[in-house]
């Protein structure tokens, strides 16, 4: 498929969008370093870390376990299975803390501090052929790694029906503050571009793009160099411009191909990007699936960009995961006392990262990055009247009306809503960013969507439980 | 560090700058200049007058709050932006007392009563002088430039001896009243802040650039009045007179300042293009056929109530909806008088 040749010149955009405090000076120029914890640590995994059915556990309490060994896995074929990033005994499974403030059931495993590897997930000897590619993903555990998890293997097996012509990379990074994910392009050129090459050997017709902000002209540097060196053809980077949220699907495939996913309306769910043709897979998605298939290496760890003005020495990590994000932090130099004390502590960027009420929370498959904001970054203030400006409605990089959306969700209007679309709002929190009143619309949008979500859910129930009466009284 | 100090809150985490309060501070130093013009032309109690209004808003609006047990937005500074912009719409010689009782009408009656901030449906500076002009109109249609009283230049455009006019037939009247330059610059009878152009377009190139407003609303408004009113027969029906009326009146005042009013316009690209237009054909209407000599303050009061209407009718497609016609389209296509025809039909089958 032809690239059209003008977007990519000119940094590609879509309409809308807002402009947050980049914040990634404090971490931009920082190698990843290899964070390897004492002996004598906990460890916790949660048994849902993606979307879909939650895993359960395949070990017991008291087993030793190996760092990449199995330790929950489920039957779903949406799923992910779960594994130890340590060796160590089992120490309990039962509910802990996690990230968003819920209390799940996880595994808890003690460190040993010995890191005894686990067998490969296959024959190193044999290479694995394209066929058994979706499977080794599966197996390694993969899911969507820019934090919204969704299992990888799902998103790379579309319909049959499904012609797919773009598989883009995205290395946007649209979120402030992280830059895990250009560090990663710049130290790990090769194996991105060799995983993406191997992803693309799934979808023979497909054009790879890799879509990188212009703020990481180092990233979109290497990347094309390698690209060339390796003498690759259907790949090629085009550099976007700096606005969030760039990184967003819909916004990235509007930017690239110029097409529209179709929206929700009605009681339809929006579609998703195999239904324009299109593939998204995060950077880090594509290190992990190039070191599942070369290596046989599950995920056992991410990096995170540890950061914030009140972080006393931010850093980029390789960390193992079910780490605890307390001591994280205290491997970063700890908090930046002196006026910077920190007022949230966010698991994820400032746009759409969830504030944690603890930090002895895990970090999990998910999570992107741990920032520490003082009073003077956070954002802390009471609502007061909308001014009807409209800013919110040239923020929406969906073109929604978040104002008339806030006032239907305050009254309880959710016919309305759902009249408006408001069940398409992607939770960018750009609204919100930009409103001069401080109106919490994102949140407000955020209810709207949960309760007709219920509300249909509900009626989906009442209805299947109905019919299954009528056809018992049939009967 | 205890985790109880901890702050927890939906996303997002950061937030633009841009607050109520920035913004209207924004609009104070865009206005400023315009009134500094005022005072220098006509004098010291050109700042009376304008004290008088802002401290009555404000004040008005404590009160109002206090005794509703409201928590007070005083802070936000609008009650200030409203006074200003409500002593920049009367003449220099007013009353006090009536500027005061116009004032309390603005953040009483029209703003309070409503909702208070964002909530009012008419521009409450505008609502107040269009009452000051209903109950005293003759002063508030007194002007005087040093200690001369004399008409303004529209109403004098009106009665057909306006310089423009007058300069091919009696050099002598032309002589007396201003010439362009002194026009552009302020030196001619007119309200506190509306006569300075220069000073009015300058504070609104401001606004625009600092992206407190957009240009759609200042730019076609004065376009389409200016064009028109000459079109209709206004003034002496030769090209200067565009010139004349951009610089005459509260044009420039309106279009930049009151009709770009976020509460009372509309919110969406196309809906202040229409906006903007009616503004500017009702301005021209009323300067060329109507009762008093200037429209800007009731085309833009006309306006505003169609706010509502306007932004129903001017919803934009959301990304990855199908692309039909708007619902602006489909009225103009006056798709519902056959509608109306099939809703009667039924009706009468039904009386059957």
């Amino acid at each position: 498929m032809k690239l059209p040749l003008k977007l990519r010149e000119r940094g590609a955009s879509f309409i809308g969008g807002v402009h947050p405090p980049e914040g990634k000076a404090l971490t931009e120029h920082k190698e990843i370093e290899r964070y390897v914890p004492k002996a004598g640590g906990e460890f916790v995994f949660p048994l849902s870390q993606h979307i879909g059915a939650p895993c359960a556990p395949v070990v017991n309490k008291g087993d030793r376990v190996l760092a990449g060994q199995k330790i929950a896995d489920s039957e779903a074929f949406v799923s992910a299975p779960i594994f130890a990033s340590i060796s160590g005994v089992v120490k309990e499974i039962g509910p802990r803390m996690t990230v968003a403030g819920s209390v799940d059931p996880c595994i808890v495993i003690e460190n040993d501090g010995l890191y005894e590897q686990a067998p490969a997930l296959f024959d190193l000897k044999n290479k694995p052929s394209v066929n058994d590619y979706i499977k080794i993903i599966r197996s390694a555990g993969i899911v969507g790694m820019g934090g919204a998890c969704f299992p990888t293997h799902v998103k790379l097996s579309p319909p049959k029906d499904k012609v797919i012509n773009w598989v883009i990379l995205n290395g946007a990074e649209c979120e402030p503050y992280l830059t895990c994910d250009n560090r990663l392009m710049i130290e790990e050129a090769d194996a991105i571009v060799d995983g993406f090459a191997m992803v693309l050997k799934l979808f023979p017709k497909a054009h790879g793009i890799i879509a990188i902000e212009s703020n990481k002209p180092e990233a979109i540097e290497i990347i094309g160099q390698k690209i060339a060196e390796k003498k690759i053809k259907n790949i090629s980077v085009m550099p976007h411009k700096v606005k969030y949220p760039q990184g967003a699907e819909k916004m990235l495939i509007w930017s690239i191909t110029g097409q529209e996913i179709p929206a929700g309306i009605g009681p339809l769910p929006p579609a998703l990007p195999a239904d324009v043709g299109c593939i998204i897979l995060n950077t880090r998605t594509v290190w992990q699936i190039y070191s599942a298939l070369t290596k046989g290496l599950p995920v056992t760890e991410r990096i995170i960009s540890v950061t914030g003005d009140a972080i006393a020495n931010p850093r980029n990590l390789r960390v193992p995961l079910g780490i605890s994000v307390r001591e994280l932090i205290n491997a970063c130099g700890g908090f930046n006392y002196g006026g910077l004390e920190p007022v949230k502590i966010l698991g994820g960027g400032p746009m759409m990262g969830i504030s944690m009420r603890s930090l002895d929370v895990p970090v999990v498959k998910g999570t992107s990055g741990i920032l520490a904001l003082s009073k003077f970054t956070a954002h802390i203030e009471d609502e007061s009247n909308c001014l009807r400006c409209g800013r919110c409605i040239d923020a929406c990089p969906m073109r929604l009306d978040p104002e008339l959306l806030d006032k239907a969700v305050r009254r309880r209007d959710y016919k309305l809503f759902e009249e408006h679309l408001g069940t398409n709002c992607i939770e960018c929190g750009c609204c919100s960013f930009i409103c001069p009143a401080s109106r919490h619309l994102t949140q407000s949008l955020r209810e709207g969507k949960a309760a007709v979500m219920a509300a249909r859910r509900k009626a989906q129930a009442q209805q299947a439980s109905q019919s299954s009466k009528q056809e018992a009284a049939k009967k | 560090m205890n985790d109880n100090k901890l702050f927890v809150a939906s996303s997002p985490h950061v937030h633009s700058p841009f607050t109520t309060r920035r913004i209207m501070a924004y609009v104070i130093a865009a206005l400023a200049p315009a009134g500094l013009a005022g005072i220098y032309f006509f004098g010291f109690r050109s700042l009376i007058v304008i004290i008088a209004c802002i401290a009555a808003c404000v004040l008005s609006e404590y009160l109002w709050q206090k005794l509703m047990h409201q928590a007070s937005s005083i802070k936000d500074l609008s009650a200030v932006v409203t006074g200003l912009l409500l002593a920049y719409n009367l003449p220099p010689t007013i009353p006090l007392w009536m500027a005061i009782c116009g004032s309390v009408f603005a953040i009483i009656i029209v703003k309070q009563f409503y909702g208070g901030i964002g909530c009012n449906i008419v521009n409450p500076a505008l609502a107040a002088r269009a009452m000051m002009l209903i109950s005293w109109p003759i002063a508030m249609t007194t002007w005087t430039l040093n200690g001369v009283s004399g008409a303004t230049e529209l109403a004098m455009m009106k009665l057909g001896t306006a310089a423009v006019s007058q300069a091919t037939a009696e050099p002598s009247a032309a002589a007396a009243a201003p010439d362009l330059f002194n026009m552009f610059i302020g030196n001619m009878p007119g309200c506190i802040g509306e006569t300075s152009s220069l000073l009015l377009i300058l504070g609104g190139v401001f606004l625009i650039y600092k992206g407190i407003i957009s240009w759609r609303i200042p730019v076609i408004y004065i376009l389409t009045a200016s064009i028109l009113a000459p079109l209709f027969g206004h003034g002496s029906g030769s090209l200067i007179t565009v010139l004349y009326e951009i610089v005459t009146g509260g044009l420039l005042l309106g279009a930049f300042f009151m009709a770009t009013d976020y509460t009372t316009s509309p919110m969406y690209a196309q809906g202040q293009i229409i906006f903007a237009f009616g503004c500017g054909l009702l301005t021209a209407l009323i300067r060329t056929w109507g009762g008093y000599p200037e429209g800007v303050s009731f085309s833009i009061l006309i306006m505003n109530i169609t706010v509502p209407l306007i932004d129903q009718y001017t919803k934009r497609r959301i990304l990855g909806e199908p692309k039909s016609k708007s619902k602006l389209k489909k009225l103009l296509k006056f798709k519902f008088k056959k509608e109306f025809k099939s809703e009667l039909n039924t009706e009468k089958g039904a009386a059957k």
